[in-house]
């Protein structure tokens, strides 16, 4: 199982709609997920990415479009003859059975004999680090436990594809912080192509291949995680992905303007009506009272509003003089706290042109 | 006192917080109190009556009479065998037609589900005997049911619906039916409905999801409403003696014809310490099955 699975299939989705009281829950979504690749499908609640999962496990039968899986066209299929493994937000677990009748469950359905049957299980239950657990009750178990059950459980049968929806939601930080790095590994070791929902940005960060943004039922944006905070698409990825703050900014003579200076950027402004300046929190620096003019930094002065502070960070929220507010986040060092201004002192915060992403405003925030 | 001295008192209190406590559960008794008296009242004491009564003969002295007559008699065999067979079969058709309606009801929104409650609950607050008169009112010789379906040529003659086994079971099945739905709906209702979706995502058809993982779940519930319905049935009297017509004879039954045709307390008495008896080792055997199947089921 350490060879990339060369069985691992893409799936293909044309068109898919879904209509709940004249509501689109999904709008006509297209979205090719790669063979292999871990996709994550990332929303606020009621956005249709848990719709659309349910779709791709046959729950939710849509108002129309395709779906394949490689060659062949699923969107008729029964959920049973899907063959794919899911993981449920709430488990389901089935609580009459032991934890290795529940990730044999599959197999004895697909009628293996007894004893590679008995295989599998520990196998699956080693891959999970459950080891020796097959006895106990699920009611015994912890809720760290219980989850890697339902992953034994989806991945038992070899699926090609997996699909889950927002497995660690129900876990403690610590707990989710190590299950995010030890899904993504074994996602690595089997290679079946994963589709992921999530509501949880850093989690998609941390974990995808490639994250697809929904809202209101449509596909935002679909790219690398770093595409995704990086160059958002619109204001609603900018917004939903990171905190951020936004200035308008306008464009004259081919020169963008933000706040009535030049404002230097990155990458060419996108082509649209109105231009939004994205200041995420982490890019922005404290020029001090000597800091050289250079061109390279855009240049906000404003007024320190609060100092909060986090432990391993600092936040400092600040006003500019239009009544936006920005926040500056800094780790917290020696060096980094010595300098800090006061509450009520005027400041000059900077983002470097490198750092400064213009996107189109869409009307949409998050 | 010095200060040092009722400092320590202050910090220590556990004198007084035990006898908090000791207050506290006699609170909790006293209010539990009229409950107690009552079922000393009005259970303990007639029970207890009753079967001194059934160890008194004719005569008025110590006998074991009225206990052997039921062992000798055939027609005493014969009346616990009715009342056994109509309980099972009032069970049995309780749940081919209950189990598929909670199941059924389990499945639907809340709110339909709510409104569908009310079609079992509606005829469960009407009275017990408008309820079987009704339904000798539809069935007999020249009732509702007779007349409709000779009038739509279905059959030819009146059939016999009551005054026989048909009627009773009818009836009986009608009263039974919400003391199964309620428990085992409520208890189907508490199944995660992600269960049998979980199933079917690893390959099992609806019918395999459904016995490998609803219907196992869903036994508590079955196994308590079922037994709710078998005991209740054990001590039927009106449904039994209004549609039976005197042909379906009961244990209740017969307990009321000695006490008001031969005024024979002593027999009327031992056979309801004897029905008694049978409900209680029922129930024990029930309990015992029951604590086997949460072992096994772990729920």
């Amino acid at each position: 199982m350490s060879e990339p699975n060369s069985d691992a299939l893409p799936i293909s989705i044309r068109g898919v709609t879904k209509t709940y009281a004249g509501v689109h829950a999904l709008d006509a979504v297209d979205l090719e997920v790669r063979s292999g690749e871990f996709l994550t499908l990332l929303g606020p609640s009621g956005s249709g990415k848990t719709t659309l999962l349910m779709v791709l496990a046959g729950f939710t039968r849509p108002d129309r479009g395709s779906l394949r899986f490689g060659e062949h066209e699923m969107i008729r299929t029964p959920p049973h003859q899907r063959d794919l493994g899911m993981v449920f937000q709430s488990y389901a677990l089935f609580p009459h059975m032991s934890v290795a009748d529940n990730v044999a469950y599959p197999l004895k359905i697909r009628g293996l004999p007894k004893a590679q049957m008995a295989e599998r299980v520990d196998a699956a239950l080693e891959t999970v680090q459950l080891g020796g657990y097959g006895e106990r009750r699920i009611s015994q178990l912890s809720g760290g436990q219980r989850q890697r059950v339902a992953l034994a459980r989806a991945i038992v049968f070899e699926p090609r594809i997996l699909l889950m929806d927002e497995p660690l939601s129900a876990l403690d930080k610590k707990l989710r912080d190590r299950m995010q790095i030890e899904l993504r590994h074994l996602h690595d070791k089997l290679g079946m192509t994963t589709v992921y929902v999530t509501h949880d940005q850093r989690e998609a960060l941390t974990m995808s291949d490639r994250i697809a943004v929904i809202d209101h039922g449509r596909l935002m944006q679909l790219g690398t995680p770093e595409e995704i905070y990086d160059r958002p698409a619109n204001r609603f990825v900018a917004d939903f992905i990171g905190e951020s703050a936004f200035l308008p900014a306008s464009l004259s003579d081919g020169r963008l303007h933000c706040a009535g200076q030049p404002l230097a950027t990155r990458d060419a402004p996108p082509d649209a009506e109105r231009l939004l300046v994205m200041l995420r929190p982490e890019r922005l620096q404290l020029l001090g009272d000597g800091a050289a003019e250079d061109a390279q930094i855009n240049r906000f002065p404003a007024e320190v509003e609060d100092l909060v502070y986090q432990g391993d960070s600092f936040l400092l929220y600040a006003r500019l003089d239009d009544g936006t507010s920005l926040a500056l986040r800094d780790v917290v060092r020696r060096d980094t706290l010595g300098g800090l201004p006061r509450v009520g002192e005027r400041i000059t915060l900077g983002l470097h042109a490198g750092d400064t992403v213009v996107v189109a405003d869409d009307g949409a925030s998050a | 006192m010095s200060a040092g001295a009722s400092a320590v008192a202050e910090a220590d209190n556990s004198a007084g917080l035990r006898r908090d406590q000791l207050r506290e559960r006699l609170a909790l008794f006293g209010l539990c109190s009229p409950a107690l008296l009552i079922v000393l009242v009005i259970l303990v004491i007639p029970v207890g009556w009753l079967f001194y009564l059934s160890f008194l003969g004719a005569d008025g002295s110590f006998s074991l009479e009225n206990y052997a007559r039921m062992v000798q008699r055939k027609s005493y065999l014969r009346i616990f065998e009715t009342t056994f067979v109509v309980s099972i079969a009032t069970t049995a058709i309780c749940i081919l037609i209950g189990y598929p309606f909670a199941y059924f009801l389990s499945q639907l929104p809340r709110r339909a589900a709510n409104l569908c409650l009310i079609t079992v609950l509606l005829p469960f607050w009407t009275s017990l005997l408008v309820r079987t008169y009704a339904w000798l009112v539809l069935l007999q010789k020249r009732g509702l049911i007779n007349e409709w379906a000779i009038d739509l040529g279905l059959w030819e003659e009146p059939l016999k619906f009551v005054h026989n086994m048909t009627g009773t079971l009818i009836g009986m099945v009608h009263i039974m039916l919400p003391f199964l739905v309620l428990p085992l709906y409520s208890s189907m209702s508490a199944i995660d409905r992600n269960l049998m979706k979980a199933a079917a995502n690893l390959g099992a058809s609806p019918s395999r999801a459904f016995w490998t993982t609803f219907f196992p779940l869903s036994l508590p519930g079955l196994f308590a409403g079922s037994l709710i319905v078998f005991v209740l049935c054990l001590g039927f009297f009106v449904t039994p003696a209004v549609l039976g017509g005197g042909r379906v004879i009961m244990v209740s039954m017969k307990i009321a014809s000695n006490i008001e045709l031969f005024v024979n307390w002593g027999a009327a008495s031992a056979l309801g310490v004897v029905l008694l008896a049978m409900t209680a080792a029922i129930l024990w055997l029930a309990a015992r099955f029951l604590k086997l199947e949460q072992l096994g089921g772990g729920h």
